[in-house]
């Protein structure tokens, strides 16, 4: 396989195990190119990519910038603040009015789900999903997996855990099938009201016991408590939240086995992880971003490369 | 009346004419580059590797020397032809483990045919540093197909041939003999 399955990257779930694995071997070559004194390549030099930013992001926005100038892309950037969004313009129109200006490629984060898959329907440029609602974060998932892979070599049969608001997190929903497909196996731990219902159904175990999940584990995601997604009281309060599902080092030193620990940042420090763990070795963190930029730019290029 | 149109493959270099070959090239190589203290040779991924594995390896064993700077270079993201040819072309590994600074550079590549790979090399080659000096040295040259201005300083065989022949070159590494055929372009 030389060419992905699909012409938008709108989620994990519709990739293919040969997709994954492309994406995975493609960031390996770019990731040698992020090490070169001069970090760039002109492959997408007749691209045009718009960050059309509906809702706010630092990090992923960032990487998205820098992977597409490394490609030497050129960009435009939007963000909903600001702009004709507010006074009254639909989405289709605001995409429309900019792809009438030549964009071959529209990475787009939304606080709706499933913004970008209807998009998808009604465009013709390369749609690359930076985030939509309580869906999916495909870029996350896939470097979260790529990040594991680099560790372990494979992610086939790992023990893969997903801790804190599975609920509102698209982190999970996106890394819950990149582990499947790749051949991990996934629990999510976390206070029940925010597991959601029928979980068991997506091939995932539920264990609400923070140690215990510890224990069957090799990697950890420790996700971040979403308090903007919030509009009812799931949790009792963020001191409680801590004392039960927050991740420390008195707790890490009790199991017997290291885990390595991942957080999709960013980290409410003393809310679900502890300095102690976010800084130690063990911690995944700062390769995550790393990689990020390089399958970012994975993603981009194999896109671009089916037109 | 038999198919003209069909060609038969033929063989342009047998094992025996290629070895001999290599080891010209090599002996060329020395002659302008004596013990290459300040040259490097430098493979073009993924076929111009196994042209530049032999030429290495000739050469350490001619001059009795191992520290000859060898790296391989991938240019698949520097190509001209990258949305062209419908398909996004998987990358090799880059490999320089040494600095090109000022030095010599020896660039080395199976066929030379359009002269598109190579100028794709220079560009992904400066992105290292910048040469004293880049040369190119490549097994097959087929002069009268150019694209580009760009010409080989060592040269294993000129072939002139049209454009629906191909230039096939096989290693006993990967293809079980050493070999360069003329065969039909299915392309």
């Amino acid at each position: 396989m030389s060419a992905l399955s699909t012409k938008h990257l709108t989620g994990i779930k519709p990739l293919l195990p040969s997709d994954i694995d492309l994406i995975f071997q493609t960031a390996d070559n770019f990731k040698e190119i992020l090490q070169r004194p001069i970090k760039k390549v002109p492959s997408l030099r007749d691209i045009t990519i718009a960050n059309l930013f509906f809702e706010d992001s630092t990090r992923t926005r960032i990487s998205f910038e820098l992977a597409e100038k490394r490609l030497s892309a050129d960009t435009i950037n939007f963000s909903a603040s600001g702009s004709s969004v507010k006074k009254g313009e639909t989405l289709l129109d605001t995409v429309r009015n900019i792809l009438a200006m030549k964009v071959d490629m529209v990475v787009m984060r939304h606080s709706s789900s499933g913004a970008p898959e209807f998009l998808s329907q009604h465009i013709s440029a390369n749609i690359i999903n930076a985030g939509d609602g309580t869906h999916e974060h495909p870029t996350q998932g896939l470097l979260d997996g790529y990040s594991v892979r680099e560790k372990f070599g494979t992610l086939k049969g790992l023990n893969y855990l997903i801790v804190g608001d599975i609920k509102h997190s698209r982190v999970a929903g996106s890394d819950i099938p990149l582990m499947q497909k790749m051949g991990a196996k996934v629990k999510v731990c976390g206070p029940p009201t925010l597991i959601p219902k029928h979980i068991e159904e997506l091939g995932v175990t539920y264990e609400p016991d923070l140690k215990k999940a510890l224990e069957w584990c090799d990697v950890a995601n420790i996700l971040r408590i979403q308090l903007e997604r919030m509009d009812i009281k799931y949790i009792p309060s963020l001191r409680e939240y801590a004392l039960f599902y927050g991740v420390n080092r008195e707790l890490l030193d009790s199991i017997k086995k290291e885990i390595t620990i991942m957080h999709p940042g960013p980290i409410n420090r003393g809310v679900e992880l502890n300095s102690d763990v976010a800084d130690s070795k063990q911690s995944l963190i700062l390769q995550q971003v790393e990689n990020g930029v390089a399958i970012r730019m994975a993603v981009m290029y194999l896109l671009a490369g089916r037109n | 009346m038999p198919n003209l149109k069909r060609m038969q493959p033929r063989i342009i270099l047998n094992s025996t004419q290629l070895n001999l070959t290599v080891t010209r090239l090599c002996h060329q190589l020395i002659e302008q580059h004596r013990s290459f203290e300040d040259s490097c040779i430098i493979g073009v991924q993924p076929r111009g590797v196994f042209l530049a594995d032999r030429i290495y390896a000739k050469l350490c064993s001619i001059l009795g020397k191992q520290d000859i700077d060898y790296g391989k270079l991938d240019i698949t993201f520097y190509r001209d032809d990258f949305r062209i040819k419908g398909k996004p072309m998987i990358a090799d590994e880059t490999d320089i483990p040494f600095s090109i600074e000022n030095r010599n550079v020896i660039l080395v590549d199976d066929v030379l045919y359009t002269g598109r790979t190579i100028r794709s090399a220079l560009d992904a080659m400066l992105d290292y540093g910048r040469p004293a000096d880049v040369e190119l040295l490549v097994l097959v040259d087929r002069r009268l197909h150019r694209h580009l201005p760009i010409q080989a300083k060592y040269v294993g065989r000129v072939i002139d041939s049209v454009t629906s022949e191909k230039v096939k070159v096989d290693w006993k590494e990967t293809d079980g003999k050493d070999a360069v055929w003329m065969i039909e372009d299915k392309d």
